[in-house]
Parts: C-alpha cells; sequence; structure tokens
C-alpha cells in the first residue's frame, strides 16, 4: 500500500546532496523537468533546499492543462452549448477559456461531466441517446488509453475532442535557438512509453544532457546527479536513472496502438505558440468519432494571458512562480489568473498549494 | 479572465482555510461591541473569549456539530460535542465548569438513537469532570435538516489565560499525540475502505492532559491551540501568524499512525491538514520543555506527546516543515476541506 521507503532515506538523500554540491559548477545551472508529478516531489519534499544556489530546477511545458490552447477549450464549450455532453478531468474544466470555462457553461445549464478516465465517458455514453463528447487531453501517457478505447470500440454516440501533445518537440522548442538550459530531466510516465530513443536529438543536435528520472525524491536527486556528471565531463548523453519503469524501447505495444489511432500534426501550445508535430489527431478512418469533424466547429478564440500573468515564461522554465508579481497575491488556487494555477499539475498550483519557494 | 468572487456561501467558506478566514473577517465587522471588560473577544478569533471576573478568568466558547454519519470508530456526535467545547476552554488554560446543549433534531429521527447519543456526551462530560445545566431543542420538518446538529457552549476558569499567539521566537512546539487521526478515521469509514478495526477518531476531552501540562510547564506555556478544522498545518500558521513568529517543524518528528500515513498516501490527502478531536499544540519557553512533555507523557493521553520544532524570529508568520528527507518547505494553510463534515 505504501510507496517504497527506501527511496525517502533521508541518509542516502544527504549523501546524494553532497555528491550534487560537489558535481555543481561555479557557474549557474538551469535543469528543466516537463512533468507535474516530478514538480510535486521535488515541491512536497523541499529538494530545492538541497540543492547548491548556482543549480536551479524548472518545471517546462509539463503540465497538460496548462498547455491546452483556448481555442481548443472554446471548442469544448462550443460543443456543451449546442447541447451535448461534455466529458472532461476536473481541473480542465475549471480553465477560462475566451468567454468562459467549461465549468462557466455547467453553471449556465451545459451538461459537463467531470470523469476520471476515457472508460467512465465511454461508460456514459452506454448509457445515454445524447452525444458524448470526451475531452481528451494529456501526453504520451494518456494518449495510449484513448487510443485502446477507440479500438476497443465505441458507441457511435461517442466521440473525442482530441487536445493530446507530444512531449520531445516541446523540449525541442526550448532549446531551439538561444537558451540557457543546462540539462532535462525527463519524464519517468512519460518515457515508459516512448522509451529512450526520442530524446536523442538532445544531446546530439543540441548538446544538452538528458537524464530519465522516476518521482520519488531520491530518484530525482539521483537524476540530478547524474545531470551534473554528464555536464562536468563535457558529454552530453540520454541515460536512463528509471530503469525498474523505463526500457530503452519504451512500451511497443502503447506506440502501436497509437500510431494506430492517431497521426502527428501540429499544435498550438500555451503560452509557447505553435510548435510543429508536437499533437496527435484522429486518424481518417475514426473521422466519425472526431467531435470536430462531426460537428463542424468554428470559434473565435483569444489566446491571450490576463496582463501581468507570467505564466508564458514558468511554461518555458524562464520564471519561477514567485518571480510573477501576482502568485499567492491576487493569484491563488481559488483566484487564479493563469492556466498554470488552475491545472493541478501547473508549477504555479503545485507552489502555492506545498508551499514552494527557491530555497529555504 | 479573473475567475469571479463568488458572493454566495460555499462549503468552502466553512472549511477552516483561507477562505472562512476571508468570510469571518468580513461578518466580524458588522458587530460593534465585540468584548468585555478589555478581556479576549470576537476580534481575537482564539479557541474561546474571556471575561475578566473577581480576580478570576471566565472563558466562555462555543461550537456547533454536524459530524455526519453520526456514529464513528471511536466516537459518535455528543462524545464530540462535549469534547469539542471542553477542549477549547482547556486550550484557553481554563478549566471547564458547565456546558449547554442545543438539539436541532430532524422528524423522524429516533429517539433510541437520540439516548444513545445523550448517553455518551454524559460519558464524556464526566470525564472532563464538567456539567450539562441548560439546554434547547428544536425539531425541523422532513426534507429540512439532514442529520443532526448538536451546539454546545462552555464556560471555564482560569487563572493564567493561555492564548494562541503567544509564541515567542525560541519557544518549543509540542503536540500532545498523534495527528490526522480523527479525520483519516472518518475517511475510512465512510469510504468503506476497511480500516475501521484499527482506525478510530481521537475525539476525547483533553482538559485534565493540559491541566498536568500546565502544572509542569507554569509560565514557561506561552501559546495553545487545538488543532481541529484545517489539522496542524492550520493550527500552526495561525499561531505563527497572530504571533508574528515563523515556526519550524521537522516532519519525522510529528507522531504519526502508520494507517493514517498509509491512507494519507492512498487517498492523496495530507494527514497535516485534517482535524484532530482531541489534541493539542502547546508552545513552550525551551527551558520548561523537557519538564512540560515528560508531564504530558506521565498522562495516558499524552504517551505519544512529542517535541515538533521551535518558533523562530525568521519567516515571521510562516510555517516551515523540514520533510522527511531533510528538505525544506513552507507548509501552508490547507486551501480547502479535504474531508467535510467531520466536527
Amino acid at each position: 500500500m505504501m510507496k517504497d521507503l527506501r527511496f525517502r532515506d533521508r541518509a542516502k538523500a544527504e549523501e546524494l546532496a553532497r555528491l550534487i554540491a560537489r558535481l555543481a559548477p561555479e557557474e549557474p545551472v538551469k535543469l528543466v523537468h516537463v512533468c507535474g508529478t516530478h514538480e510535486v516531489t521535488i515541491t512536497e519534499f523541499g529538494l530545492r533546499s538541497l540543492l547548491p544556489p548556482q543549480v536551479e530546477i524548472l518545471e517546462g511545458p509539463g503540465c497538460p492543462v496548462c498547455v491546452t490552447p483556448v481555442k481548443h477549450i472554446d471548442e469544448a464549450v462550443a460543443l456543451a452549448e449546442q447541447g451535448h455532453i461534455v466529458a472532461t478531468f476536473g481541473d480542465m474544466a475549471r480553465v477560462p477559456g475566451t468567454h468562459q470555462s467549461l465549468e462557466d457553461a455547467r453553471s449556465a445549464g451545459a451538461d459537463v461531466r467531470i470523469v476520471y478516465s476515457v472508460a467512465d465517458a465511454v461508460e456514459l455514453a452506454r448509457k445515454t441517446d445524447r452525444e458524448v463528447v470526451f475531452f481528451a487531453v494529456g501526453f504520451e501517457t494518456t494518449a495510449p488509453t484513448v487510443a485502446a478505447a477507440m479500438l476497443d470500440g465505441v458507441p457511435e454516440n461517442f466521440s473525442l475532442l482530441v487536445s493530446h501533445k507530444l512531449i520531445p518537440p516541446a523540449m525541442a522548442a526550448l532549446v531551439q535557438g538561444e537558451h540557457d538550459i543546462s540539462g532535462f530531466l525527463a519524464p519517468g510516465h512519460v518515457s515508459t512509453i516512448i522509451g529512450m530513443e526520442p530524446y536523442k536529438i538532445f544531446p546530439e543536435r543540441f548538446g544538452v544532457p538528458v537524464v530519465i528520472g522516476g518521482f520519488e525524491p531520491l530518484d530525482i536527486l539521483y537524476s540530478i546527479a547524474l545531470l551534473l556528471r554528464q555536464l562536468r565531463k563535457g558529454e552530453p548523453k540520454v541515460e536512463n536513472a528509471y530503469t525498474r519503469a523505463v526500457r530503452p524501447e519504451g512500451n511497443l505495444k502503447a506506440q502501436a496502438i497509437l500510431a494506430e489511432v492517431f497521426e502527428v500534426t501540429d499544435h498550438y501550445w500555451r503560452g509557447m505558440g505553435p510548435i510543429p508535430g508536437s499533437g496527435l489527431k484522429l486518424r481518417e478512418e475514426f473521422a466519425a468519432h472526431d467531435a470536430r469533424e462531426r460537428f463542424g466547429l468554428e470559434v473565435e478564440s483569444n489566446e491571450a494571458l490576463h496582463p501581468g500573468c507570467r505564466c508564458a515564461q514558468v511554461i518555458t522554465a524562464k520564471a519561477r512562480p514567485d518571480q510573477c508579481p501576482l502568485f499567492q497575491k491576487a493569484c491563488t488556487p481559488r483566484t487564479p489568473y493563469g492556466p498554470c494555477m488552475v491545472g493541478e499539475e501547473g508549477m504555479c498550483h503545485i507552489w502555492a498549494r506545498y508551499g514552494g519557494r527557491p530555497k529555504l | 479572465m479573473t475567475i469571479k468572487q463568488d458572493e454566495r456561501i460555499t462549503l468552502l467558506h466553512g472549511a477552516g482555510g483561507q477562505l472562512m478566514g476571508e468570510l469571518l473577517a468580513r461578518l466580524l465587522k458588522r458587530f460593534t461591541k465585540t468584548s468585555v471588560g478589555g478581556g479576549l473577544g470576537l476580534k481575537e478569533l482564539d479557541d474561546g473569549a474571556v471575561i475578566p471576573l473577581l480576580g478570576k478568568n471566565l472563558v466562555f466558547t462555543t461550537d456547533s456539530h454536524v459530524v455526519q454519519p453520526l456514529f464513528f470508530p471511536g466516537g459518535d456526535i455528543g462524545r464530540l460535542a462535549v469534547a469539542g467545547t471542553v477542549n477549547d476552554l482547556a486550550v484557553m488554560g481554563a478549566q471547564p465548569l458547565a456546558l449547554s446543549c442545543g438539539l436541532v433534531i430532524p422528524e423522524g429521527f429516533p429517539i433510541s438513537e437520540l439516548e444513545r447519543i445523550l448517553e455518551s456526551m454524559d460519558r464524556a462530560l464526566e470525564e472532563a469532570g464538567a456539567a450539562l445545566i441548560t439546554g434547547d431543542t428544536k425539531v425541523l420538518g422532513h426534507g429540512e435538516l439532514e442529520g443532526l446538529i448538536i451546539n454546545t457552549a462552555g464556560l471555564g476558569l482560569a487563572e493564567r489565560v493561555v492564548t494562541d499567539a503567544g509564541l515567542r521566537a525560541g519557544d518549543k512546539i509540542l503536540v500532545t499525540g498523534t495527528i490526522g487521526d480523527h479525520g483519516m478515521a472518518l475517511l475510512a469509514h465512510r469510504e468503506g475502505l476497511g480500516f475501521e478495526t484499527t482506525l478510530e477518531s481521537d475525539v476525547a476531552p483533553i482538559n485534565r492532559l493540559i491541566a498536568r501540562a500546565l502544572e509542569a510547564g507554569g509560565e514557561g506555556i506561552t501559546a495553545m491551540k487545538d488543532p481541529t478544522r484545517g489539522g496542524l498545518a492550520a493550527c500552526l500558521n495561525e499561531m505563527a501568524r497572530k504571533a508574528g513568529v515563523g515556526i519550524m517543524v521537522h516532519e519525522g518528528a510529528i507522531p504519526m499512525r502508520e494507517e493514517v500515513r498509509g491512507l494519507g498516501e492512498l487517498l492523496g490527502i495530507n494527514p497535516l491538514e485534517i482535524a484532530n478531536e482531541g489534541k493539542a499544540v502547546i508552545g513552550v519557553a525551551p527551558e520548561r520543555a523537557e519538564a512540560v512533555l515528560e508531564a504530558l507523557r506521565s498522562h495516558p493521553q499524552g504517551l505519544r506527546a512529542a517535541l515538533i520544532g521551535e518558533a523562530t524570529a525568521d519567516y515571521p508568520g510562516k510555517v516551515i516543515l523540514v520533510t522527511e528527507v531533510g528538505g525544506k518547505r513552507f507548509l501552508e494553510n490547507p486551501i480547502g476541506d479535504p474531508v467535510p463534515r467531520i466536527c
């Protein structure tokens, strides 16, 4: 029942902290992870306070809810307003669109249901004659479950509003052109699906080291030590520090299912803009279950963030939440200004909830 | 794209978190005279009010109880209604004298259950050494009320009043026992998770335990509070904020049952954010800390009392948690209520 406490041993954590201090160069090091679960562990266990002052670790575009474009939210709201049942994850419902959030639409009478998985939404469709649209958000970890549901067969009245995104192209967008990123802590869960191969471009083309890390405090400290060792040696490569879950080739079956149902397309990322080959869309064969094809959506969207909100900088690892003047003042989990405070995997939300600060 | 402030009462307004604090601050402005004879009053928002009287301190408090279900592992709404009020008096430094009982009962409620609840109240009063001396009963029609509401008010006498605002930098922070029991027991019971046999609420009057601490600590006891709604996290934040000190607590030193810790992990609920109904947080001058800890541990209700941290001059108003791996972070005031209707 309990997580394995071996990965939380204090003496080992202190030992790793000393190793990190020894390996850290004198100049500033900016490490970037791209995963809400990594941020929760780093913040909840206060790992930043165990790092030397020149070593900083930030969350990049690791929160699927945060990077979902306003256009997709507007489409979901439009579908709900057309009278269809829109099923979505809880925090997605709260992200404001151009005019309203799904939650606002629900207060105004639309039928918006909070579900925990695509299976719940399919089940919902089986029990009604009405149209059920599942707002499919998430990275390589959630997309295969949606693909599997499609291959299992879904009822005629079920369709998808696909907003699935791919992590490596977003990481690549961060290091294209001028940047100050010293290394990537790659997401363990995504890597169980995609394996090590997609990260090879980072050392090979951009000279940026990558370490795939697990989610316990010691996993993360160990991964940071490996990144610093690569930097010290000047030999960037892709290392796997999460071998108990990640195979070099990834999960071939999940990859095959994904490829069977979805094809890669260009996607717009909130706070980042359009990124080539960074999203998924349903293949031709599934067009009947593609909400965009089926209901012919036309929305006018405004992707601008609230003035003063620094979510775009937080998503691109250019700012910490506490560097935003709104953080924990006007902008709190109850009164969020930007998607990084709404999304439960957003860095601002996690810092507000778990008392995150750069160093204590 | 600010989300509009809701102008109606939501469940979060009663959750003991930030939102409730904001609501209270707003509502309190409606009252003009809020204290008597220079004693502590409504503005201090302490666990009880104080009326200085004939060289003594009369302490007065009230609390309404709405727990669901009415009977739960380790207690029931009756025991809770007595313990809640007695403990509010106790953490002000008072010994309880008398309680009142206001019952709001739905039509159709079994009288035998009501009797069981009142008998349980009586046993708790006996443990506390207090009397029930006045009361009121109302019955509401079908559909007007779900469950039962018990309001109790309590009077106690204190030689020396201890507030929740008196911490000074350097004071040690003690808790009188394991944290998170009440909230997790209720949650496990409601969700039918099969922890009922091992996990019980800690609901109990702890005035005798606190009397022992006061005896051992004397003037060295600088602040007390019971970590009910919002749990230890809300309690420590309030004590730090009111005293203008920081508090540093060590996660590894906080006494916690394994079942509570495990269930918290499983459900993603932080045991530091859920209610306790038989515990107190005590601030003690460093030179008296050992004596108070020893006194607490000599009482059956304080066997697992522990020193969990200290007040600091740094980070006034904030609580710093030293995590189990040695990292540090702020322990924030809980945003909402992970488990509603448990007190």
